[in-house]
């Protein structure tokens, strides 16, 4: 009897291994693609996707291996991944799933509402050390940023750092929810975190992009006009030569109910 | 009959063997794999693979340490007169900035010209250090030199006071930091557990009744169970505020808050192990010890404790290598930054906690995803010093008797 229900069991699996695409990458994404792949199989019951995390890097030489039929990315591909494909003999396709604005937030209590790209990056780097050296009160910064491994860590580090590096010791936490926990009881805390995870336990701060002109506020609304700066594309990359096989999934994620989703996820839609 | 039986000794014996050989020579190979793999990061250049610094050829500088580039790319070196060249703004150029100098048209197809346009770049400017592709490196151009580039020093991986493992275009693999921080925030659980477990473990076995100790003891059992993970939420959302507020700090994530949540960690081990060696005691000893009109107090302590240090140390030992060894809870309370620790009350970024944090990006056999490995080997080195010594002490402690 165990016997036939392994077996049953086994076959299935292989059954359903046949159809079913696989879908590997950036942390960020992972609660956007199992949304949007619950729903695909809603529509397309023969079809089955599988979806794991592991970061952007992983998703990307997954594909390269073709352990993965999509990689999700929350960065463009290198250019040397890129060339890593070529070398290959293959060619990878990139759409553009969501949009996702990364938001500057400090604890509640903090009298600063407004800060320059320059001061993030003095901040971040570690020149300023005192809130009151922006307007603040007489306390001491502390920033939060992501692990090296997160694609937020690297993308906040080329758009607002201009590509210089952390200060060092800086504290790294492994993941945006302890972000939010550690600055929501930290007073003097400034960090960044993805729009979605916003909440009433820390405050966005107003940012500016143009040495102090303009000051927007992080907000759907904001990133989707293109006045708020710090916004990052998200992406599926796959093979150009297993296109059939990924199109169908690729068209619901842009599609109107796909676009949806994203929205309800708390990203920006494409649209 | 006798036979069969015979036949099956044999067979089971065999079994065991063959099952001991195998899981031996398997622990083997794993250490070799972990310093095989973890020594390869030596081999590699400090500018990032498949990468080259150029120069414009009438700079004088022809290398550059790690360390120097990194300044330099993070602006903090600006004067070329810094680091022995002619004075001079440095002018720092990343690879991709040549798109948004040229279009993908200007650099023709499968960008056949980007080399030639890149030469043009570095040859305009004498102050320039381009980080750009090898392959793309302008081969003709006489305009353009390469900085020599050395391979990673093990000075440079055990002096280095700074973990940057992805930085471009000399990542910097200082693992001094991450030592200092594992070693002291064990260091200080073992201070606070140690106290802790050997009292309750004295408690347990001499003073508590049967029926206390029929609930204590299990449940205390019961705490080594929960997950780390678990340990670490408590930590972050209970004991990091209340650190915070005690000591009035600018942040919860300390050192000090590792050390705490390692030593709660840590207890259920110490206590179990501790309270069985004492409770090994032989009834002879502790009653001739009543016998000679010593106090219960003076027994514990003149007795009991001597006869089980063995049985302690084995204890602090487990514990030290849980507190050494224990990664999520640590990587969620001590804030993770990388530097040196001069008092318990700042963030500091363990061994273990790094491993976890960043392995899942490393690219398979790139120079970080080899540093990786050699922090797990300096992990296990240091276990295995700690286990040494403890066995050797727990030996010389025995055989001086009591």
């Amino acid at each position: 009897m165990k016997k036939t229900i392994l077996t049953a069991i086994i076959l299935t699996t292989i059954a359903l291994g046949a159809q079913a695409q696989r879908i590997k990458g950036s942390d960020t994404m992972l609660p956007l693609s199992q949304k949007e792949a619950e729903e695909f199989m809603n529509v397309n019951p023969s079809q089955t996707v599988t979806v794991t995390g592991g970061g952007s890097g992983v998703g990307i030489s997954a594909l390269l291996e073709g352990t993965t039929d999509l990689a999700q990315l929350s960065r463009k591909i290198k250019f040397d991944e890129k060339q890593k494909f070529q070398s290959n003999g293959k060619s990878v396709k990139e759409v553009i799933a969501a949009y996702d604005a990364l938001a500057i937030v400090t604890h509640p209590s903090n009298k600063v509402k407004n800060l320059t790209r320059e001061q993030l990056e003095d901040i971040f780097t570690g020149k300023i050390k005192n809130w009151k050296e922006v307007g603040g009160d007489d306390l001491a910064i502390v920033p939060y940023a992501r692990e090296t491994s997160s694609g937020t860590y690297e993308f906040f580090k080329e758009s607002v750092l201009k590509n210089k590096n952390y200060m060092t010791g800086i504290m790294s936490m492994p993941a945006t929810g302890a972000i939010i926990q550690s600055i929501s009881q930290t007073k003097g805390a400034i960090g960044y975190v993805g729009l979605a995870y916003l909440n009433q336990n820390v405050k966005a701060i107003h940012v500016s992009y143009d040495q102090g002109k303009t000051f927007v506020e992080p907000s759907v609304a904001n990133a989707k006009n293109e006045t708020y700066p710090i916004v990052r594309p998200l992406y599926y990359y796959y093979e150009s030569a297993s296109e059939n096989k990924v199109k169908l999934f690729i068209d619901f994620v842009l599609s109107t109910k796909g676009q949806q989703i994203v929205s309800e996820i708390g990203f920006i839609s494409v649209r | 009959m006798k036979k069969l039986r015979k036949i099956t000794e044999q067979i089971v014996k065999l079994l065991l063997t063959v099952n001991g050989g195998v899981t031996s020579l398997a622990i083997l190979l794993i250490i070799v794999f972990l310093f095989k793999e973890g020594l390869g990061l030596f081999k590699n250049p400090s500018v990032e693979k498949g990468y080259v610094l150029c120069v414009n050829s009438a700079n004088n500088v022809e290398r550059l340490s790690s360390y120097e580039i990194k300044q330099i790319f993070d602006w903090k070196t600006t004067d070329w007169n810094e680091i022995g060249g002619n004075a001079g703004t440095i002018a720092p150029f990343r690879f991709e900035e040549i798109f948004s100098l040229y279009s993908d048209e200007e650099l023709g197809e499968d960008y056949s010209l980007l080399p030639e346009k890149l030469g043009e770049v570095i040859a305009k400017d004498i102050n320039i250090i381009a980080y750009i592709p090898q392959e793309f490196f302008p081969q003709n151009n006489n305009a353009v030199k390469i900085l020599t580039s050395e391979n990673i020093r093990f000075s440079d991986f055990f002096g280095g006071t700074e973990w940057l493992p992805t930085t471009t275009p000399s990542p910097q693999f200082g693992v001094f930091p991450l030592i200092l921080g594992t070693l002291w925030i064990s260091l200080f659980a073992i201070l606070i557990a140690l106290p802790l477990g050997v009292g309750v473990a004295v408690y347990l076995s001499e003073l508590a009744s049967e029926r206390v100790r029929k609930i204590l003891k299990p449940a205390i059992e019961l705490l080594a169970g929960i997950p780390s993970v678990v340990y670490g939420f408590f930590g972050l959302v209970v004991l990091v505020p209340l650190v915070q507020r005690t000591f009035n700090l600018p942040v919860g994530e300390t050192a000090f808050t590792g050390s705490l949540i390692l030593a709660i960690m840590a207890l259920p081990t110490i206590i179990t192990i501790a309270e069985d060696a004492m409770r090994n005691t032989p009834r002879a000893m502790r009653e001739a010890s009543l016998a000679l009109g010593a106090t219960h107090w003076q027994t514990i302590y003149k007795v009991i404790i001597p006869y089980s240090s063995s049985g302690i140390m084995a204890a602090i030992v487990l514990g030290i290598g849980r507190a050494i060894g224990e990664t999520m809870a640590v990587l969620m309370v001590t804030g993770n930054a990388a530097v040196i620790p001069s008092s318990l009350f700042q963030p500091i970024r363990t061994i273990p906690a790094t491993i976890a944090a960043e392995l899942g990006e490393a690219p398979v056999g790139g120079a970080h995803y080899q540093s990786l490995f050699l922090l797990g080997s300096i992990l296990f080195i240091i276990t295995m010093i700690i286990s040494i010594s403890a066995e050797f002490i727990s030996r010389r402690r025995q055989s001086k008797g009591i």
